[in-house]
């Protein structure tokens, strides 16, 4: 099981003292925040994409690149990677870039953004959504995958004779993930390639992602990628902890009233109810957690959103330090002991290149066998 | 058994448009019974509402209150929508509960509009802004629409034409769903019912 963080990159005022930090104060703290995030043991950091203010990470391989250079175990991924308006072609070369300075530690997760008007500024049609999620992925795996590809489709000049440099590491391509909160095309274009499943429920209840996953684990195993219950599913969280249940409370109420998502809407009291939110004592926020698997079944990955609505950095370390020392470790030890032994966990580069490995050997074997006579 | 829906954005207590949607409540009813069907009625005072439907405009989904009853009108097989009329049309309320309403909860059913206002003069406002929301949501709207004005209610010359006009709108959604197959109205549709094929999405 792999616990980590996903970030905005928000650039949102501090409702308490009305301070904007500016845009440089934000990337600096992201790279503190992701640093922080391998220094309490958590295993992610993923970071948003996004093209409009008042959002800073508009260019993810550069931040994950830097913050590769100050880490050594965090795994590096998105939250999401625009699969619709980026030139697939770039997306694999500049992933493959930060799998070879990263060592491995790098994974994507696809999405279709959350603003119409990105899609003209990259001249595509947002109507062609889904179409342009399909067809630049199968793009995307072709050019990771194949040392030479020929390629004709509908929204990209055609290539021939291309290769897409540098080669993955070690000739496997990054794990993929898929996230969506709405659509069923894209939980089947997970399934259909055996990739992973990401739900960022946080916003919304339960229920309606119960039937995504669901939906995602049936299609898992009809593609023969294994079982239902071995389908790769990740999900989101959003908490704020303090030791005594009430200090959370008081002190997150104004970061939630004014929140960017939900703010001067429901009450903090009602949406904690209705939704994944949790803010509470370190004990309070692992038996909601705990509530997930529950609804959603064993799943592969856990990613906490910690650094929006205005939260200071210095109360976001603070957070870090609460999760990383007093939550997670329960969590971990809870969920793995009950998780099956039939039950994977979240593909990492170490294990899709033992898997080539044995592949290939065993391809080997047979092929040895095929000639003793 | 039909099942009827009225919603009701009346927001003094009493309501003379909760009021107006009883009365028509009851005329649909004595019609369709008449007719040796029954009918369960259902009201609903968006003013109880009130706070959950914004939350809901923010959020992006219904609190547990809310969601009951948008589960209830996309199971209802009539809805009777009453609303006061506001700045020449339908209140902000009315229009917000149905801006969250579930998608296609209204497609092929069958429904009664009506309004309450201060003055006779706004009586078109049925027309020109409450059919038209009702039509986009492709709902089928019965001929008579029934306007109230504060002087329909009760004049010294006793006169029944707001009565009259109530049955006669009655005696239509009734007729309406009498004569709808249960299975005309199709409600929301289940995104996983027919999902697509992911080779047809690849266009191989």
């Amino acid at each position: 099981m792999q616990f980590g963080i996903f970030t905005v990159g928000d650039v949102t005022a501090d409702p308490t003292t009305g301070r904007t930090p500016t845009e440089h104060e934000r990337i600096m703290a992201m790279v503190a925040i992701a640093q922080k995030a391998e220094e309490v043991g958590l295993d992610v950091f993923a970071t948003g994409e996004h093209h409009n203010p008042p959002f800073v990470p508009s260019s993810p391989t550069t931040m994950l690149g830097f913050i590769a250079a100050r880490t050594s175990t965090l795994l590096l991924s998105t939250a999401t990677t625009l699969i619709t308006t980026n030139d697939p072609v770039k997306i694999a070369e500049d992933y493959a870039m930060l799998q070879h300075l990263a060592e491995g530690r790098v994974d994507l997760m696809m999405g279709r953004g959350n603003t119409g008007p990105v899609y003209p500024w990259f001249g595509q049609d947002i109507r062609q959504g889904i179409n342009l999620a399909v067809e630049n992925y199968a793009l995307l795996r072709r050019l990771w995958r194949e040392e030479v590809v020929d390629w004709e489709g509908q929204f990209r000049t055609p290539l021939q004779g291309f290769t897409s440099t540098p080669r993955p590491l070690d000739d496997v391509p990054p794990f993929v993930w898929h996230g969506s909160i709405r659509s069923p095309e894209i939980a089947e274009q997970a399934a259909y390639y055996g990739d992973g499943f990401f739900a960022n429920h946080i916003f919304w209840p339960k229920e309606h992602f119960m039937r995504l996953i669901e939906f995602y684990r049936e299609r898992f195993a009809h593609y023969g990628h294994g079982t239902a219950e071995q389908a790769i599913v990740g999900l989101g969280g959003q908490v704020f902890i303090r030791k005594n249940s009430q200090d959370a409370v008081r002190e997150f109420r104004p970061y939630f009233d004014n929140a960017p998502v939900y703010g001067h809407g429901p009450s903090l009291e009602d949406f904690t109810d209705q939704t994944p939110l949790s803010v509470g004592s370190p004990q309070e926020i692992i038996d909601k957690t705990l509530t997930f698997r529950q609804h959603f079944g064993d799943y592969q990955r856990q990613l906490f959103l910690m650094d929006h609505a205005g939260l200071p950095l210095k109360t976001v370390l603070e957070q870090l330090d609460l999760l990383g020392e007093e939550v997670v470790p329960v969590l971990r030890r809870e969920l793995e002991a009950m998780r099956p032994a039939s039950v994977p966990a979240a593909p990492t580069h170490a294990s899709l290149l033992a898997a080539k490995i044995a592949a290939e050997r065993s391809a080997g074997s047979a092929d040895a066998e095929t000639l003793v006579p | 058994m039909t099942r009827l829906m009225v919603v009701s954005a009346g927001l003094s207590q009493p309501s003379s448009t909760r009021l107006l949607g009883e009365r028509l409540a009851d005329a649909t009813r004595s019609s369709i019974e008449a007719g040796g069907g029954t009918v369960a009625v259902e009201v609903v005072d968006l003013r109880d509402l009130a706070h959950d439907v914004v939350n809901n405009v923010l959020t992006g989904f219904p609190a547990p209150a809310l969601a009951r009853v948008l589960e209830q009108i996309a199971a209802a097989q009539a809805l009777i929508a009453v609303t006061p009329i506001f700045n020449a049309s339908y209140s902000g309320l009315f229009k917000s509960f149905f801006d969250v309403l579930t998608p296609d909860s209204l497609r092929g059913k069958p429904v009664l509009i009506g309004a309450t206002g201060g003055s006779q003069r706004h009586s078109l406002a049925l027309e020109h802004a409450v059919r038209p929301l009702f039509s986009y949501l492709r709902a089928v709207v019965v001929p008579t629409s029934v306007y109230a004005a504060s002087s329909d209610w009760g004049t010294a010359d006793g006169s029944s034409a707001l009565a009259e006009r109530i049955d006669r709108a009655g005696a239509e959604l009734a007729d309406l769903v009498t004569r709808m197959a249960p299975t005309a109205a199709t409600g929301p549709v289940d995104p996983f019912a027919n999902p697509p094929s992911f080779l047809d999405l690849l266009g191989r």
